[in-house]
């Protein structure tokens, strides 16, 4: 990690991530699914995290709050709100989940207890921490809902009485039950049709701005960050291969795995993905076992001999620049 | 000469759920054709019955009303017809993992359709030009592996594979590449678009994606509650789309800015309760914005069902269902 | 995704022929859960063991003379006498080889017992499949039947049946066969619900098949382990039913089974007596044949159906 990176560290970031690794077991041995990531996200940032499945975006994001299986190793620092998560006793880290993070889960239907009430499952989050007095918690179960869209007579509702677009409404409800400072969003909108995804999109999106809420978002489609997203982070085989202001890498990538993701969606009425589908040859990485070098070489449309050699470590191209990648081709070179 | 396939009127109704409950009609009234060498692209929403209509079009679903014809006639009934014609006709799944039986060998799936059809000459040869067509190769390797030990992206090749080796006329894919990690999804579609220019393949996509549809689309239909609301060349169709629903899934998509974000409210309602009048009344953004009213078609939308109608000043063949869209021209 | 390659032309030789291809793929199959079985120990042993059992049951002639049953072989011989020289297990309550009694019971208990899960395998396979594929009035009249049988105590409509039908070991055996398929049909019905859904059963029939294609190429093989692995499990209940008939007193007078043992040991009031010998080897051959099949079974299930989760 570089020195101005350190010190921007503990410079008033709400979030901040150093050299995180997280390594899972398995029956074959040890599976390194995240393989040192650095990140930080400032109060009211929103920070995107796109990836493939298997590059270890949801893994890093579960591994914010130590919500990991057992036998997973969980290394480095993370800097929750100035402590860090990894080094708290059970007891601190049950009280910093959904008090200072929480979590909105992909795939609604299979996190709501189909037997319980959606108030009731609301409400647990607010008994178990305690927040607020006891008598207005209906009240507080109606303001959550109506903040999410929602009648608040639907918290007599069991989740099957509702649509998936309202399932996910609830499950952001229950993420903002104890007033957290950061949202961690794991592909909240993955299973969603687009006019729903792009409801939830803009509820997000208000929800952040008016509670001032830090967000991490996780998603495989890099176009759905565009309307979110303050900065965005690129994973590959369980490292940033690149991160900088969401516009700007939007506009203009400079890794070629980026640049391939973002031409997986292509932007319609551009005339050159037309009859032009776009995407790389084989297939991504397993992380048990990850080609040498930069893990990306056999894939890559612009391997040079050396990519088999060198991992090459994310960097800057000069002392200004907003964004870094992890390629040869950045940075004067080639 | 005459299209690939034609569908006609066709009606899809399922019997109610629960007692009471009402009569749904998936699929309510769809007529479009398919060429030879043309993809088309069947765009809408989850529960908007393009997948009901996709079965129904290959016979595995039946039908209430309606014709679907395959090079000018209708699709048989008796079993010896429809089985001639299953072979011409061949169905790509969204999950190529739920398609493939985990028990049998990659070779033992592609050579399935030849067993079904008693094709016994040259089996193995077949089998290895399908897979190496759709770029396994080389496709001995892949004979002795199972569904299990390769990726997403491979074993959609094997379910391609599979359909490809009878040599069929017409593919109908519900949602090929929903499933599959997005640097995967083009190989897939390149893999689809080349069938249909090389092999004069017509192809219907399923999709809910219309950036998919732009990559490989030659026209697009957009479905609605069981109807086709408008259908057009892609070209014409995404950059000058009329019906309001059509203008709103393009406003959602990321990234395209040339439309002002519209997000509908609600979701799709349920097609056990279809809406009186245009089926999309209720959520259009026309009438919310008082510019029915303005027009003076509040009631008509409300009660008087549109049929698809060429648009004005469209190019041939563009059509939309859509009072507004009428009334303007 | 890197897989290694299993085998084929590449270390191998060229498969030419659909039959090769077939013939090369059951035999890695075969290997596999060759390999599987060895692995897990417990279910190696067990196969180990029940092998022991049917070599035993086998040579019986070759161990004891079948005289030894007759009623009167122990005439002019000490009843109960303790394990010697002579009698490596003693005599019975009238004078006669206990171990005889053992090698030639084993014969007894395990025909009996292959014999009605055979009957029952068959039954519970018929009928869970029909009631599976089958919708409508045939489907849902065979579920009823299939209730009646699973909610019947098994033991009283055994006797029952065994009273009014006789009591050879064969008729035994269907007996107990006719009282255990209920829940193996259960089984087999659940699991062609699931594969009718499954999206290769979809995608076959967009090939063109139609039902019998589907039911012998994706349904049986797919229901087929399922079916083994249950088998062995009703193995082991099947003997513990015949025992309990035999001890009843149901049993076949004239055929010793293991059962049938422990019953006169009971009537020679063998454990008041304290002659271990006589009531302690059919016991544990009955525990050890159960124990075995069971371990043994529960290996199968694994290889076959590994979602169970083993622990």
């Amino acid at each position: 990690m570089s020195a101005d990176a350190a010190i921007a560290g503990s410079a008033g970031h709400l979030l901040d991530v150093r050299d995180l690794r997280v390594t899972y077991r398995s029956n074959n041995g040890p599976v390194p699914a995240v393989r040192g990531v650095d990140m930080h996200i400032a109060a009211g940032e929103t920070l995107g995290i796109a990836g493939e499945s298997g590059c270890g975006k949801s893994t890093m994001a579960m591994a914010l709050l130590k919500l990991v299986a057992p036998e997973t190793t969980v290394t480095g620092q993370i800097l929750l709100d100035g402590a860090d998560v990894l080094t708290m006793k059970p007891g601190e880290l049950r009280a910093v989940r959904w008090t200072k993070a929480s979590v909105i889960f992909q795939g609604a239907q299979h996190v709501l207890n189909p037997v319980r009430k959606i108030g009731h499952q609301i409400d647990e989050a607010i008994v178990l921490h305690n927040t607020g007095g006891q008598h207005d918690q209906a009240t507080r179960v109606g303001d959550l809902l109506a903040l999410v869209g929602l009648p608040r007579r639907r918290a007599q509702d069991y989740p099957h009485e509702l649509s998936g677009g309202q399932k996910q409404r609830v499950m952001i409800a229950m993420a903002l039950a104890c007033d957290p400072l950061l949202i961690i969003a794991d592909e909240p909108t993955t299973a969603l049709d687009v006019m729903v995804q792009a409801q939830i999109l803009r509820l997000l999106t208000e929800i952040k701005h008016e509670r001032g809420l830090s967000m991490l978002f996780i998603t495989h489609d890099l176009s759905v960050l565009s309307s979110i997203a303050d900065r965005l982070a690129v994973m590959y085989a369980g490292k940033i291969v690149e991160e900088g202001p969401a516009k700007g890498l939007l506009r203009g990538s400079h890794h070629p795995y980026t640049k391939a993701l973002s031409a997986a969606f292509p932007t319609i009425g551009d005339p050159a993905s037309r009859f032009a589908p776009s995407g790389l040859k084989g297939d991504p990485p397993d992380p048990s076992s990850l080609p040498t070098g930069c893990s990306f070489h056999p894939r890559c449309p612009v391997v040079t001999d050396a990519c088999a050699a060198i991992d090459i470590q994310l960097k800057a191209p000069t002392a200004d620049a907003t964004w870094r990648a992890a390629c040869v081709h950045v940075g004067g070179a080639a | 000469m005459n299209p690939l396939l034609t569908i006609e009127d066709i009606h899809v109704t399922y019997p109610p759920r629960r007692r009471g409950g009402g009569v749904s009609r998936a699929v309510d009234g769809v007529d479009l054709e398919v060429r030879a060498g043309e993809i088309v692209a069947l765009v809408g929403e989850s529960g908007c019955g393009k997948t009901t209509l996709a079965r129904a079009v290959l016979g595995l679903q039946s039908t209430s009303a309606g014709t679907v014809r395959f090079d000018g006639s209708p699709i048989p009934t008796d079993a010896g017809g429809r089985k001639a014609f299953r072979r011409q006709a061949q169905l790509v799944f969204q999950d190529p993992s739920g398609s493939l039986n985990p028990r049998q060998s990659i070779y033992e799936i592609v050579a399935e359709g030849l067993r079904i059809h008693g094709i016994n000459d040259g089996e193995p040869a077949r089998v290895a030009e399908a897979l190496s067509r759709c770029g396994l190769r080389p496709p001995e390797r892949y004979f002795l592996r199972y569904p299990h030990e390769l990726s997403g992206g491979q074993r959609q090749r094997v379910v391609i594979a599979g359909a490809m080796v009878l040599e069929p006329r017409l593919l109908v894919a519900d949602e090929p590449v929903s499933s599959l990690d997005a640097s995967v999804r083009g190989e897939i579609l390149d893999l689809l678009l080349g069938l249909a220019r090389h092999h004069q393949m017509g192809i219907l996509v399923i999709t809910h994606d219309l950036g998919l549809a732009w990559n490989i689309a030659d026209r697009i239909a957009v479905m609605y509650l069981g109807r086709i609301v408008e259908v057009g060349r892609t070209e014409d169709l995404l950059a000058d789309p009329r019906h309001p629903y059509t203008r709103a899934l393009l406003s959602v998509v990321p990234e395209h800015r040339s439309l002002d974000e519209q997000i509908l409210v609600g979701e799709a309602p349920d097609p056990t309760e279809i809406p009186t009048g245009c089926r999309f009344h209720p959520r259009c953004p026309v009438m919310h914005s008082n510019q029915a009213e303005h027009l003076g078609i509040f009631d008509r939308c409300r009660l008087v069902d549109p049929g698809l109608k060429s648009v004005a000043n469209g190019s041939e063949g563009h059509q939309a269902a859509c009072h507004a869209v009428e009334i303007r021209s | 995704m890197t897989t290694p390659t299993i085998a084929g032309p590449s270390n191998g030789p060229p498969l030419k022929t659909p039959r090769q291809v077939t013939r090369a793929r059951r035999l890695l199959a075969a290997r596999r859960m060759w390999a599987q079985l060895r692995s897990d120990r417990a279910g190696f042993i067990g196969l180990i063991v029940f092998g022991l059992f049917v070599v035993m049951a086998l040579a019986a002639p070759l161990i004891a003379d079948v005289s030894e049953l007759r009623a009167d072989a122990g005439r002019g011989r000490p009843n109960l006498a303790p394990p010697s020289r002579e009698f490596l297990l003693g005599t019975d309550g009238i004078g006669r080889d206990v171990l005889a009694q053992l090698v030639w019971g084993a014969r007894v208990s395990l025909y009996i017992g292959l014999l009605a899960t055979f009957v029952a395998v068959v039954i519970g396979s018929v009928i869970g499949l029909i009631s599976g594929y089958a919708k409508g009035r045939v489907g849902s009249l065979l579920l009823a039947v299939d209730d009646f049988f699973l909610v019947i105590p098994f033991l009283p409509l055994a006797i029952v049946l065994a009273a009014i039908l006789g009591r050879s070991p064969n008729v035994l055996a269907v007996v107990i066969g006719v009282t255990s398929w209920a829940g193996s049909a259960r089984l087999v019905r659940a699991q062609v619900l699931t594969l009718s859904q499954r999206g290769y059963v979809e995608r076959s029939r967009a090939l063109g098949s139609r039902g019998r294609h589907v039911v012998t190429r994706h349904v049986l093989p797919g229901v087929a382990p399922l079916i083994i692995a249950n088998a062995t499990l009703i193995v082991p209940a099947a003997i513990l039913t015949e025992s309990t008939l035999a001890f009843l007193g149901f049993g076949d007078r004239n055929s010793p089974s293991w059962g049938k043992m422990l019953g006169d040991a009971q009537d020679a009031a063998a454990i008041t007596q304290n002659a271990w010998w006589y009531f302690l080897p059919p016991g544990l051959c009955i525990i050890g044949v159960v124990l075995a099949f069971t371990v043994f079974g529960r290996a199968l299930e694994q290889i076959f159906n590994p979602k169970l989760g083993g622990r």
